[in-house]
């Protein structure tokens, strides 16, 4: 008798089973995956979200002629007039030991804060001041409330005495957590509390700079020859070969190539956002060859035809019809490419990119990092607050990342829409 | 006349929005060969994969009536497609051999199934289906060598020894022959004759001729409608339809 | 505009103007061929520098690795040894776990997006897989470092293992997730390449759909995975951040990816990074190791490329 339904045999139950398992393991995977991704972040969004917050600790400092010379402020030893200022502060501290600790509360660019505030102010001069200074990197751990006193003195690395030299200053209202404005506004720094990505911003815009410069014409010229114009034999098959495999070459081996040829043969200045960008053009070059590429052969060939027929040259037609309506395709190739670029790491390390650069570059002759390679040189600092500053810094790095997608696929949907 | 084995009443078939099949009502005879016939798009391979439901794997694709084989409502909830098409087999318009070796490829079902308990048992029945399906004598020698490294015609008969090794009680065939030359056909054509005598056979095929041949019984459809049924002399000799006339004059389609 | 007769005589100069255009792109295009000699070029040009100091031998089949720089140059071992093969038990381990994550990640995700997934999941689940791979992999290595590798050293503790703080786990693990949107994209690709008709075939056979992809759909695919796991294999040989950051600087011949091991790129960016002299044979030995690198990625690309060109001209 005939029978349809899961009775009928055929092993139907294991095998349903089997077919529930299979599905699972597959949404499994994802999850894994997607979960993964998740805890990426959030673990990099915890570590990172403290930056906002830089703590300060207000210091008294006695700013009379006698300390300060109006005429030449560049003289006053601000180093003394706020070791005074601490020690007046806490007047029961007389030991070496204890005073070391106690200078060590604000950062060691502290006595230097206080000169720029009274460039910044001359009004300030004449007396008694209470000015607000960035506070250590530990003092900073325990302001913001990331030591943990339930340790043993010993494993932590915040001493009891400067727990309770700064629970006096949050007490009277002379420790506070402000606005990170710094993070964003100075260099790098070998100190973790001042440290900041702004050099390590403008090497990256002006490395892509070169970069886009140099590949996007290029990569845009290939496209069109090969896509357009080039006669099939065996040299365009070589080309075609040659770009996917270029694609796919470490990116590392490019590195040795910037260092071989750029600096070695050619002589180009080391470390510069020049020779960054060149080598980043060639391994992006791959990246917008291929979308151009593509972008172009989704233009409808009844538009060159429509203008070779009404007597232009094959330029012209490919120019003024062709090239205008691949244009947001090319563009979003070119921004895939620079995203790519912006997050290589490795190539820039081998042409010496790696130096430890305070100042903000202002050409691409001279010596700068890029984010990612800051961040790379972070991550390798042993000072815990650097941890900070390493996860910050990977937050504004995937924010430019993602505002970089985010306009190619808005592009991307542009282009759609309009066939 | 024979009771029928497969039963339609009232088949609707909708794409989406759209209607493929109006209210079909349809008897099949057991172990015979039923053609449906009629111009393309109307609705006739639509028809033979609401069998055994292979129109499921189309999300946007919904069936409403009745349609029951030897009494069992097709569309029930209970029913299971793979308990279904393990007793409802079909054969496709392109030889679609599995990149696997020729006995693999009929092992296939009896593998999934588990239709065999040694392997002598699944040699034999291997051996049965290929004997079946006219294949034997040309492959004995070399079942080892890849399902599409045969022709075109022996692909096709490969795939219907496939079928037949696990033993359905119907088979639906989808214009098996559209691909292949003349020779290949007529050997096809000879092949569903001869499994006529246990199987119930539904084929689907856009020559007349064809139908003509090798069926007992021929259904007409015309845009989604079952225009006219009956023994396949009658309707080709005597149809009572002026569409069905228009149609195997050549005068539509 | 010009009448007809102006513009055949402007045509010559517009002609002239017109091939121009034309051999500057084709310069552009040749700037790809440009590229791959100059990588050859520059890494073959080192590299014979540097087998002028070290016998090919040594640096092939040596079993330490251990590059010096002279302080002295009549100084004893002077040279240091040069011996590759801890570095490719290194890459190669490292490669291997990734891809040992990878592969049933990626090919099951892809194989669920392809086969299962409704159409609004699939839009949904493919651009958050993508996200993984427009991760740079510095961010990648900031995470094994800090929180991978910890973890794992600290669960394993906890069993009685005993763990690198740089294991070849941890780089591996990470690296291996990276690597799954690649692995899943090029799968998916080459599992839509499959016939629909195999599976109706399977399917209307009785097959489930779990026995359709496990018994018809992979194996037909199987030839174009095997070139997107190579493809991915490549990738991870030539990964450097996430080794740099979270794999070790000892060169050590060893299975155990519990151990602390060190890579082909590792070692080129230690090489090449600090004070160098231009030509001591350990400058130059991190060009050696980098054409080294270069020949076994293209090897791959090359052939993951042709067979999985191969297989799209089957189905086509």
């Amino acid at each position: 008798m005939i029978n349809f339904t899961q009775q009928a045999g055929f092993g139907l139950r294991r095998r349903k089973r089997a077919e529930a398992r299979f599905q699972w393991a597959g949404r499994g995977a994802i999850l894994i995956s997607l979960a993964f991704l998740v805890v990426m972040f959030v673990s990099i969004i915890r570590d990172g979200a403290g930056v906002v917050w830089q703590s300060q600790i207000a210091v008294t400092v006695e700013l009379s002629a006698d300390e300060v010379d109006p005429e030449n402020i560049g003289d006053a030893s601000f180093n003394s007039i706020l070791k005074e200022a601490l020690r007046e502060a806490f007047p029961e501290v007389d030991s070496r030991k204890e005073k070391k600790r106690l200078y060590g509360l604000v950062s060691s660019e502290a006595a230097f804060e206080i000169e720029r505030q009274i460039r910044d102010n001359p009004a300030l001069l004449g007396g008694m001041q209470t000015l607000w200074v960035t506070a250590s990197d530990d003092a900073d751990l325990y302001i913001s409330g990331q030591v943990d006193t339930e340790l043993p003195e010993k494993q932590r690395r915040v001493s009891d005495a400067e727990i309770a030299m700064l629970d006096q200053l949050l007490a009277d209202g002379m420790a506070r957590e402000a606005f990170n404005r710094g993070f964003f506004t100075s260099g790098d720094s070998r100190e973790p509390e001042i440290a900041g990505i702004l050099s390590s911003l403008a090497g990256s815009a002006l490395t892509l700079l070169v970069c886009f410069v140099l590949s996007f014409p290029l990569g845009i010229g290939a496209a069109i020859y090969l896509e357009e114009f080039a006669p099939k034999n065996r040299m365009s098959d070589l080309i075609e070969v040659n770009i996917n495999n270029l694609a796919a070459v470490p990116s590392i081996v490019f590195g040795l190539l910037g260092l071989s040829i750029f600096l070695g043969t050619m002589g180009l200045p080391r470390s510069t956002p020049l020779v960054g960008g060149m080598v980043l053009a060639l391994m992006t070059l791959p990246t917008i060859i291929i979308a151009s590429r593509a972008a172009l052969r989704s233009v409808p060939p009844s538009f060159k035809e429509a203008a070779l027929a009404l007597g232009a040259t094959p330029v012209q037609a490919v120019f003024h019809h062709v090239l205008p309506v691949a244009m947001p395709g090319m563009l979003t190739g070119a921004i895939v490419g620079m995203a790519q670029a912006l997050g290589e790491t490795a190539p820039l390390l081998m042409i010496g990119m790696v130096a430890f650069i305070v100042d903000v570059p202002t050409s691409i002759l001279e010596p700068a990092t890029a984010l990612p390679v800051q961040i790379f040189l972070w991550a390798d600092a042993p000072e815990r607050a650097f941890t900070e500053k390493t996860a910050a810094a990977i937050i504004v790095l995937l924010t430019f990342l993602i505002l970089m997608n985010l306009i190619a696929i808005l592009l991307r949907r542009k282009l759609e829409t309009r066939f | 006349m024979e009771q029928s084995f497969i039963e339609a009443r009232g088949a609707n078939v909708h794409y989406g929005e759209k209607q493929a099949l109006f209210d079909i009502n349809l008897d099949i005879e057991e172990k015979r060969v039923t053609a449906l016939i009629g111009p393309s798009g109307c609705g006739k391979s639509t028809f033979l994969r609401a069998i055994n439901r292979m129109n499921d794997l189309i999300p946007i694709c919904r069936f409403d009536g009745s349609l029951q084989i030897a009494g069992q409502e097709v569309y029930d909830p209970a029913v299971d497609v793979v308990a279904l098409r393990a007793q409802v087999g079909m054969v496709f318009q392109k030889p679609n051999p599995f990149p696997k070796s020729i006995f693999e490829n009929v092992a296939y079902g009896l593998k999934i199934h588990g239709m065999t308990s040694s392997k002598t048992e699944m040699a034999d029945r291997v051996e049965w289906s290929l004997k079946s399906a006219g294949l034997w004598d040309e492959v004995a020698d070399r079942l080892e060598q890849p399902g599409n490294s045969l022709s075109g015609g022996q692909q096709q008969r490969l795939c219907i020894a496939r079928t037949v090794a696990v033993e359905p009680k119907v088979i639906l065939m989808d214009e098996p022959c559209s691909a292949l030359d003349p020779i290949a056909t007529a050997k096809v054509e000879d092949l569903i004759d001869s499994l006529r005598k246990d199987f119930t056979i539904v084929i689907v095929t856009h020559s007349m001729q064809q139908a003509a041949r090798i069926s007992q019984r021929t259904a007409f459809f015309h845009l989604g409608k079952l225009i006219e049924v009956g023994d396949t002399s009658d309707v080709f000799t005597n149809p009572r339809e002026e569409q069905t006339q228009n149609y195997i004059t050549g005068r539509i389609g | 505009m010009p009448d007809g007769t102006l513009i055949i005589t402007r045509s010559g100069r517009s002609r002239w103007r017109d091939s121009l255009i034309v051999a500057v792109m084709a310069a552009a295009a040749g700037v790809a061929i440009l590229v791959t000699l100059g990588i050859v070029m520059s890494l073959v040009f080192e590299t014979i520098l540097f087998l002028k100091k070290i016998p090919i031998s040594n640096f092939l089949f040596g079993l330490e690795w251990s590059p010096q720089t002279a302080i002295r140059s009549d100084q004893v071992g002077a040279e240091g040894s040069f011996g590759v093969l801890p570095l490719i038990n290194g890459t190669l381990l490292i490669s291997a776990i990734a891809m040992a994550v990878a592969t049933p990640l990626g090919l099951t995700s892809a194989i669920y997006l392809s086969e299962y997934a409704s159409k609004r999941a699939r839009d949904w689940v493919k651009p958050a897989l993508e996200i993984l791979a427009g991760i740079p992999t510095v961010v990648y290595g900031f995470f094994a470092a800090l929180t991978v590798a910890p973890f794992i050293r600290m669960t394993g503790g906890q069993f009685g293992f005993e763990v690198a703080s740089e294991s070849a786990l941890a780089a591996g693990l990470v690296m291996g997730i990276m690597i799954v949107p690649l692995i899943s994209s090029l799968s998916d690709d080459v599992i839509n390449a499959v016939p629909q008709s195999l599976r109706d075939a399977s399917l209307g056979m009785g097959a489930t759909q779990s026995e359709t992809i496990r018994r018809v759909v992979m194996p037909a695919a199987l030839p174009g995975i095997a070139g997107s796991l190579l493809l991915a294999t490549s990738r991870a040989i030539g990964e450097t951040m996430i080794v740099l950051m979270a794999a070790g600087l000892a060169a050590k011949l060893s299975l155990n990816p519990l151990d602390a091991v060190t890579t082909i790129t590792v070692q080129i960016v230690a090489l090449l990074t600090g004070d160098q002299e231009f030509d001591s044979a350990k400058t130059l030995s991190a060009f050696a190791l980098g054409l080294l690198l270069f020949i076994l990625t293209l090897i791959m690309n090359v052939i993951a490329l042709r067979i999985v060109k191969k297989y799209r001209e089957q189905y086509d």
